[in-house]
C-alpha cells in the first residue's frame, strides 16, 4: 500500500487539476472565502485552460530549442575537435547562471518587443545552462572501459556517439532537462509582465485587483504542473538509468 | 615558426568583424521614447577615433585568431573593454547636438557585440590561467574600481542610462539599499534557521525526507505568486498582532517579499547542510568519538568545519538567486531595483529597464565571484587532508 500512495496522490492531483481547468466554476465555493463580497473568485478575464496550454507551449518550445542547442554544444566540446572551447564553455555556464531571469527577460524586450518572444528568449537562454552542464558532465564521465570497448569493436566515432555515449549519458541529460523545465515553468509567469500569454496573467490580475483567489489559483496550477512534470521526468530517468546500468 | 589557428578565436573574430563593420555602434534618439536611429562606428565617433577603433579591432582579430600566449589575450581583452567603455562615452558627446537636453544616445548592438566578444576573450583567458581565489577577487575589485572611476569622471554622463539615473539619483540609492537589505537579510535569516534545521535533519532521519519535500514544493511556486500569497497572512498579522505594524510588518511592501525570499532560500541551505554533513568521512567521526569528544564538540569541532565548503556553496546559490528574485519584490511594493525595471517596461523606456537590470546583474555576478573564491579557499584550508 505504502508504495502506491505517492502515485495515487499524483493521479488525484492530476484529476483535480484537469477538473479545475475544464470546469473552474465547480471550485468557486472553495475560493469564495478568499475574496471580498462582490469580487469574482474564479479568473474571468479569459479561459484558464487556454492560458495553461499556452503556458505549457511556451515552456515546451523554449526547452526543446534549449535542449537541441545545449546537447549539440555539449557534444561539440567533448569531441577532440572542440576541446579548445571547453574551458570557456565551463566558465560561461557559471557566469550565465548568475544572470537573474527577470533581468534576461527585461533585457530581451528592447531587442524583440513585447509579447511571447522575449519570454521565449529568456526561457531559452536560462534553460540552456542546466542542460548544457548536465550533458557535458554526462558525456565526459562515461566509464572509460566501455568507451574503449566500443573503440575496440571497430565502431566509428559517429557510431560510438549515437550507440554508446548518448544512450549512457541520457539519464544525466534528462536530469538537466527536468531542472530546466521546472525553472522555466515558474519563470514563464514573469513573462506576463511583458504581455506574454501565460498563467502569470492570472497572478498579476490578482495582484493588481487585490484578489487573493486569483493569485492562489494561478500559483497553485503552476506549482502542481511543475511537481507532476518533475515526477514524470524522474520516473523516466529511473527507467533509463536502470537500462543503462548506472542505477 | 608555424602559425597556429585558435578555433575559438575564429568564432570570436567573426563576432568582432560583424560587430565592428556591420552592426550599429550607437543609437541616437531625438527624445526619450521615440525609436532610435542607428549610427555606425565611423558616424558615432569623432573623425580619426572611429578609424582608429576599426584598426584596433582588426589588429585584435589577428591576435585572437592566431594562437597567442594566454596572458597577451587577457591583457588584450581587458584593454579592449576599457577602450570601448571610454569610446561609447565620447560618442554620446559627439552625437548629442550642443545645448540639446532631450536627445538620447545609447549603446547599440555593435557595441554590445564587441563588448561581448572581448569579454569572451577575457573569460577564456581567465579560465585557462586558473587564477588563485585571491587574484580573482583582486581582479574583480580592479574592474569595479575602473567602472567607478569612469562613472565619477563623468565620461559616461552623456549616455541615456545615466540621464535616467541623473533624474532619479536619490531614489536609485534608496532602492539599491532596499534591494541589498532584502537579498542579504533574507539570506541571513535563512542561514540562522536553515543551518540548525539541516543539522536536525541530518541527525533525525525520520524528519529528513519530509522537510526536504516541503521545501522542494515551495520552490515550485512561482515567485510572483508566493509574493502575492504572503500579502494576506502578513496583512492579518499587521492587524491583529500588537506591535507588528510598528516593526514595519504590512500586507504589501517589503515584509511579504522578505518572507518569500526567506522561504525560497531555505531549501539550498538545508539541503546543502544535510549533504555536507553526510559527506563527513566516517573515520573523522570515529576518531573524534575515540578521543572522547562529546556530541556537541564533535559537531562544532569536526562535522561543521568539514561540511563548511558544501554549506558555503548552498549560501552562494541562495545569494545569487535572492539578488535576482528581489527584483520581483517591486511588483508588490517591496522596492529594490525591480522598481526601475517594471517602471521602464511600463513606459517602454528601455534605458530605465537597464538602470534596474544592470546593477542587479553586476551585484549577482560580484556575489558569485566572491563566494566562489571563499568556497575554494575554505576547501583548500591547510591541514585538511584531501
Amino acid at each position: 500500500m505504502k508504495r502506491y500512495l505517492p502515485n495515487l496522490l499524483r493521479l488525484a492531483a492530476l484529476i483535480i487539476l484537469i477538473a479545475f481547468l475544464v470546469q473552474p466554476m465547480l471550485f468557486e465555493p472553495l475560493l469564495k472565502p478568499l475574496v471580498q463580497a462582490n469580487a469574482p473568485a474564479v479568473y474571468n478575464q479569459g479561459s484558464l485552460l487556454s492560458l495553461t496550454l499556452s503556458h505549457l507551449a511556451t515552456v515546451f518550445t523554449a526547452t526543446l530549442a534549449a535542449t537541441i542547442v545545449a546537447v549539440g554544444l555539449a557534444i561539440l566540446v567533448t569531441r577532440p575537435i572542440g576541446a579548445e572551447f571547453l574551458p570557456l564553455s565551463r566558465s560561461l555556464v557559471n557566469i550565465g547562471q548568475t544572470f537573474p531571469p527577470v533581468a534576461v527577460l527585461a533585457l530581451a524586450v528592447p531587442a524583440v518587443g513585447f509579447g511571447e518572444k522575449p519570454t521565449l528568449i529568456a526561457l531559452f537562454l536560462y534553460g540552456l545552462l542546466p542542460i548544457f552542464e548536465n550533458a557535458m558532465t554526462g558525456l565526459s564521465t562515461l566509464p572509460p572501459a566501455i568507451v574503449e570497448a566500443a573503440r575496440g569493436t571497430g565502431m566509428t566515432a559517429w557510431q560510438r556517439l549515437t550507440k554508446v555515449e548518448i544512450p549512457l549519458a541520457l539519464p544525466v541529460i534528462l536530469a538537466g532537462i527536468r531542472l530546466s523545465v521546472t525553472i522555466s515553468l515558474a519563470t514563464a509567469t514573469i513573462g506576463s509582465t511583458v504581455a506574454a500569454k501565460t498563467l502569470g496573467e492570472v497572478i498579476i490580475a490578482g495582484l493588481q485587483s487585490n484578489n487573493l483567489a486569483f493569485v492562489l489559483q494561478g500559483g497553485v496550477v503552476v506549482a502542481v504542473l511543475a511537481v507532476l512534470i518533475y515526477d514524470a521526468f524522474s520516473a523516466v530517468e529511473r527507467v533509463l538509468s536502470r537500462r543503462a546500468g548506472r542505477v | 615558426m608555424r602559425l597556429k589557428i585558435d578555433k575559438l578565436g575564429v568564432v570570436i573574430a567573426a563576432l568582432l568583424a560583424y560587430g565592428a563593420f556591420l552592426a550599429p555602434f550607437a543609437q541616437f534618439r531625438a527624445n526619450r521614447i521615440v525609436p532610435g536611429e542607428a549610427r555606425s562606428i565611423l558616424e558615432a565617433l569623432p573623425a580619426g577615433l572611429g578609424a582608429a577603433l576599426l584598426a584596433f579591432v582588426m589588429i585584435s582579430i589577428i591576435l585572437i585568431v592566431l594562437k597567442t600566449p594566454t596572458i597577451v589575450r587577457l591583457v588584450l581583452g581587458l584593454v579592449a573593454l576599457l577602450v570601448l567603455a571610454v569610446l561609447i562615452g565620447l560618442s554620446a558627446g559627439h552625437l548629442t547636438p550642443p545645448e540639446n537636453t532631450y536627445a538620447r544616445v545609447s549603446p547599440a548592438s555593435g557595441f554590445w557585440l564587441l563588448s561581448f566578444a572581448f569579454a569572451l576573450v577575457t573569460a577564456d583567458a581567465l579560465a585557462r590561467l586558473k587564477l588563485s581565489p585571491f587574484a580573482r577577487v583582486a581582479l574583480l575589485a580592479a574592474v569595479a574600481g575602473a567602472i567607478a572611476a569612469l562613472l565619477m569622471s563623468g565620461a559616461w554622463d552623456g549616455l541615456s542610462i545615466l540621464k535616467e539615473y541623473g533624474s532619479r539619483a536619490e531614489t536609485f540609492w534608496l532602492e539599491a539599499s532596499r534591494h541589498v537589505v532584502l537579498a542579504l537579510g533574507s539570506l541571513a535569516a535563512a542561514t540562522l534557521v536553515g543551518l540548525p534545521l539541516g543539522i536536525l535533519c541530518h541527525r533525525v532521519e525520520a524528519l529528513r525526507a519530509g522537510v526536504l519535500n516541503v521545501l522542494n514544493i515551495i520552490q515550485t511556486i512561482p515567485s510572483i505568486a508566493l509574493f502575492g500569497l504572503l500579502i494576506a497572512p502578513l496583512g492579518w498579522i499587521a492587524l491583529h498582532v500588537p506591535g507588528a505594524q510598528a516593526h514595519g510588518i504590512r500586507g504589501i511592501g517589503a515584509a511579504p517579499a522578505f518572507v518569500a525570499l526567506f522561504l525560497y532560500s531555505l531549501l539550498p541551505v538545508v539541503a546543502n547542510t544535510v549533504v555536507g554533513l553526510a559527506g563527513v568521512p566516517r573515520d573523522a567521526n570515529d576518531a573524534a568519538r575515540g578521543i572522547g569528544m562529546t556530541d556537541r564538540q564533535r559537531l562544532f569541532g569536526v562535522e561543521l568545519p568539514l561540511a563548511f565548503p558544501v554549506i558555503l556553496t548552498g549560501i552562494r546559490i541562495v545569494l545569487v538567486q535572492n539578488i535576482g528574485l528581489a527584483t520581483i519584490a517591486a511588483l508588490i511594493g517591496g522596492g529594490g531595483f525591480g522598481v526601475f525595471v517594471f517602471q521602464g517596461i511600463g513606459q517602454t523606456a528601455m534605458d530605465l529597464v537597464l538602470l534596474g537590470a544592470v546593477p542587479t546583474v553586476a551585484l549577482a555576478f560580484a556575489a558569485a565571484i566572491v563566494l566562489d573564491a571563499a568556497t575554494e579557499l575554505s576547501s583548500n584550508k591547510p591541514g585538511r587532508a584531501a
